[in-house]
């Protein structure tokens, strides 16, 4: 490789790696991403490339992996191109009977198609499946199409187009007022406009500027932006240059968790690629414009996750926020203008580059454009990664992509945003999913995390974990951050013992005003967020711990006994085998008992039993 | 227990010319011997010129870091969200009841150590727990154990 291309080159390049591939030759794509890699996708990868060696398929055949689809829950996905053809849980068993029916003889495999869990019908392809039917997939449309490992296959989806056409059509002005004009919202949670943002660190008088992209994504429960990065990395490397041509930044960082070796490993290999490609480097693709990237990463500290901190981190410093003003645009990095943006927001703009702010303003609504990447989680039937346009209705969401709530149970709310979030109950479910409705009811957009509870989530319990965690991340600069929060979490922690005392839940309101107030970052100021929208919307439940001291919920472990149905105990001693505490006795064949004064309530006899005989009390 | 401290050296080099660089050298050496010992962080402190103290406030500050040497196989326990309410705290004390380690300890023979970590992103399939980073999803209490037996069985075949 040459180590400046032109554009003119890049696309001699492009229709190179076009033309040298096959359309309708088949494709096998195996998901490499955490979570299907985590059910052993790899083990399927290998049983594939055997089968096809084995049964001399090479020629007819591509084998792929990619990073995420998305559809986490039915993993190890394997797709078949180009007709889509969705395999779902597939195992390395399975692989020979992809070859010789799928391949070699054009038949589907019936055992390994999705199954519609409410027609109950089998769906052949990928875009028939009622959880990829309703997304509308911008971000995520080339994970699980290109092999992250490999720039030619970036390329040959127009890869790198948008920088040729910033650099050599346009000015950095024009990318500035495109962006602008597009009116793309910081994806990390604020939704502050990025173009703005842009431009205050454009306009400092500086001989050297930053840019740095947050991929620090601490919220627990979110995983998108390891999701892009795992699966197109060259996306985020591509948005990055054009907000550095606006911007004039000639040295940008990507902050990342080191919680995801994959995503690291990706994006650490992309940039190696973009350098040789001449993307990165001086005087990319022959321009003016000189720009690289180094990777810095996270060493598991979620307040890093804030600009400030998270400068001091890659400085090389303790992560604590500072006071704002200077701004980042003013102060930033070694004292100079820095920008930061989400792995999301950076992608985007990739995206505005190519299609133009007017085809951008088309998708969503009025103020909150663009599509906003889901990871839906929890006790709901479809988990993982959904791409849908800002503003759809929390049902819709929940019920049209998620598929609902498993096992038959009550739908009861939805927490979005993590620790900095709320909970939205059920009667609210209309609300539209964008930053301004979602921070009108208490919670907040955060970075797209959204985990359904169903009647067995107590939420006193999820208002003690939020804030256990908060407790534990507060980095200790602000006293009303790091004391507040923890009395929040002790009065929360009583409750749920079944000490809870009246007076209680307004002595936490009073806390929480406070903590927001004397708190410096977002993450003091947001921290009370999930214990008031509990209180606000689930105040009967709070109310049943402390004066029946009881857990409707049946989770809180002081509030609750286990108990076995007499009428469902066949006495198959499965659960007297499991006790870890010998807790449970009874004859073979007959109905066992649980000891309630030696009972630790770990639910580990609930969890084995086959015939539902074990229930909380 | 001895390092090699030319490797530490190395490892410095490798990631490392200035204090800038602090937190990606430590990350490496708690990567290779999965704690800092102190004979590396007074090689970091002579090789990119940091005062001691300053690497030690590092150490505290960010929850990778250890200070004490860890077990040879290193579970992490999600407690994530999605993990949360699938029930990842009783994985913890299941670990607990099989091993006598809460998180943050580590077993006497130093085989084990029991971390807790925020959230690892796959949340669709958990609860999860990894095991040297290996991941376990889908977990449940009862089958902690046996997963744990594995690498306590290697352990005996390899004395062997």
């Amino acid at each position: 490789m040459t180590d400046q291309i032109t554009p003119v080159e890049l696309e001699k390049q492009r229709n190179h790696i076009l033309s040298a591939r096959d359309a309708s030759k088949p494709t096998i794509m195996v998901c490499g991403g955490t979570g299907c890699l985590a059910l052993e996708s790899d083990k399927v990868a290998e049983a594939l490339k055997k089968a096809i060696q084995d049964q001399g398929v090479d020629a007819k055949v591509e084998l792929k992996t990619t990073g995420c689809p998305g559809f986490c829950e039915q993993g190890p996905l394997v797709v078949v191109h180009p007709e889509k053809i969705f395999y779902t849980h597939v195992k390395p068993k399975d692989a020979k009977d992809i070859i010789s029916e799928t391949i070699s003889n054009g038949k589907v495999v019936d055992r390994l198609l999705y199954t519609d869990p409410i027609t109950e019908k089998k769906v052949l392809y990928e875009q028939d499946i009622p959880f990829y039917k309703k997304q509308t997939r911008v971000l995520l449309k080339n994970s699980g199409i290109i092999d992250p490992e490999k720039i030619e296959d970036y390329i040959a989806v127009d890869g790198y187009k948008a920088v040729s056409k910033a650099l050599f059509e346009m000015t950095s002005e024009q990318v500035l007022e495109e962006v602008k004009k597009a009116n793309l919202r910081g994806r990390g949670g604020a939704g502050f406009p990025a173009a703005i943002k842009w431009e205050l660190c454009r306009k400092e008088t500086s001989d050297q500027r930053y840019i740095i992209c947050n991929a620090d994504e601490g919220d627990p429960g979110a995983f998108q932006d390891r999701g892009i990065i795992e699966g197109n990395p060259h996306s985020i490397l591509e948005g990055m240059i054009l907000g550095a041509y606006a911007i004039g930044a000639s040295k940008g960082y990507i902050y990342i968790r080191h919680e995801y070796p994959l995503a690291v490993k990706m994006i650490k290999k992309a940039i190696v690629q973009a350098r040789e490609y001449g993307f990165l480097g001086k005087n990319i693709l022959g321009s003016d414009f000189s720009f690289d990237l180094e990777v810095q990463l996270g060493a598991g500290a979620f307040v890093c996750g804030e600009e400030t901190a998270m400068m001091a981190s890659i400085e090389g410093r303790v992560g604590e926020p500072r006071t704002r003003p200077p701004y980042p645009a003013q102060k930033g990095l070694w004292g100079k203008p820095t920008n930061i943006n989400n792995t999301k927001t950076w992608a985007w703009v990739t995206h505005i580059i190519n299609n133009g702010a007017d085809w951008f303003a088309r998708i969503g609504n009025e103020k909150n454009r663009g599509t906003m990447i889901f990871s839906l989680v929890g006790k709901v039937n479809n988990t993982g990664l959904v791409e849908v346009p800002m503003g759809i209705s929390i049902h819709d969401l929940i019920e049209g992509i998620g598929g609902g709530v498993p096992k038959d149970k009550t739908l009861k709310a939805v927490q979005t945003g993590g620790p900095s979030g709320g909970c939205i109950p059920v009667r609210m479910f209309d609300l539209p999913m964008d930053y301004d409705s979602l921070r009108e009811a208490g919670s907040i957009m955060g970075s797209g995390g959204v985990i359904v509870m169903d009647e067995d989530t107590c939420m006193v319990d999820v208002a003690r974990y939020f804030l256990e965690f908060c407790k534990f991340e507060s980095c200790g600069k602000c006293t009303a951050c790091r004391e507040g929060v923890k009395r929040m979490w002790e009065i929360v922690d009583y409750i749920s013992r079944g000490y809870g005392e009246e007076g209680d839940i307004e002595l936490l309101e009073e806390l929480a005003k406070a903590v927001k107030i004397g708190s410096l970052c977002g993450l003091g100021q947001t921290a009370p967020n999930p214990v008031m929208t509990t209180i606000k919307y689930f105040r009967d439940e709070y109310e049943a711990h402390i004066r029946d001291k009881t857990c409707p919920a049946g989770v809180c472990k002081a509030l609750i006994t286990f108990e076995i149905i007499v009428d469902n105990c066949p006495g198959c001693t499965l659960c007297a085998r499991y006790c870890p505490v010998e807790a449970i006795s009874g004859e073979k064949g007959k109905p066992h008992v649980i000891d309630e004064s030696i009972c630790i309530r770990c639910g580990v006899c609930r969890d084995v039993c086959n015939y539902n005989a074990v229930v909380v009390r | 227990m001895a390092i090699d401290i030319n490797k530490v050296e190395t490892i410095i080099g490798e990631h490392g010319k200035d204090e800038n660089d602090l937190i990606q050298a430590m990350l490496a050496i708690q990567e290779e011997f999965h704690y800092l010992p102190p004979e590396a962080l007074e090689k970091i402190s002579e090789q990119l010129n940091v005062p001691k103290i300053r690497i030690y406030q590092v150490a505290a500050f960010y929850k990778v870091f250890s200070l004490e040497p860890r077990g040879k196989h290193i579970i992490t326990v999600c407690k994530g969200t999605a993990c949360h309410v699938r029930g990842s705290s009783m994985l913890v004390d299941q670990v607990d009841r099989v091993l006598k380690i809460g998180p943050g300890q580590t077993t006497e023979d130093l085989q084990f150590t029991l971390e807790e970590v925020n959230c690892l992103g796959c949340c669709a399939i958990g609860p999860v727990m990894t095991i040297d980073n290996k991941y376990y999803g889908n977990m449940s209490v009862s089958k902690v154990e046996r997963v744990i037996n594995k690498y306590v069985e290697k352990e005996v075949v390899a004395d062997d």
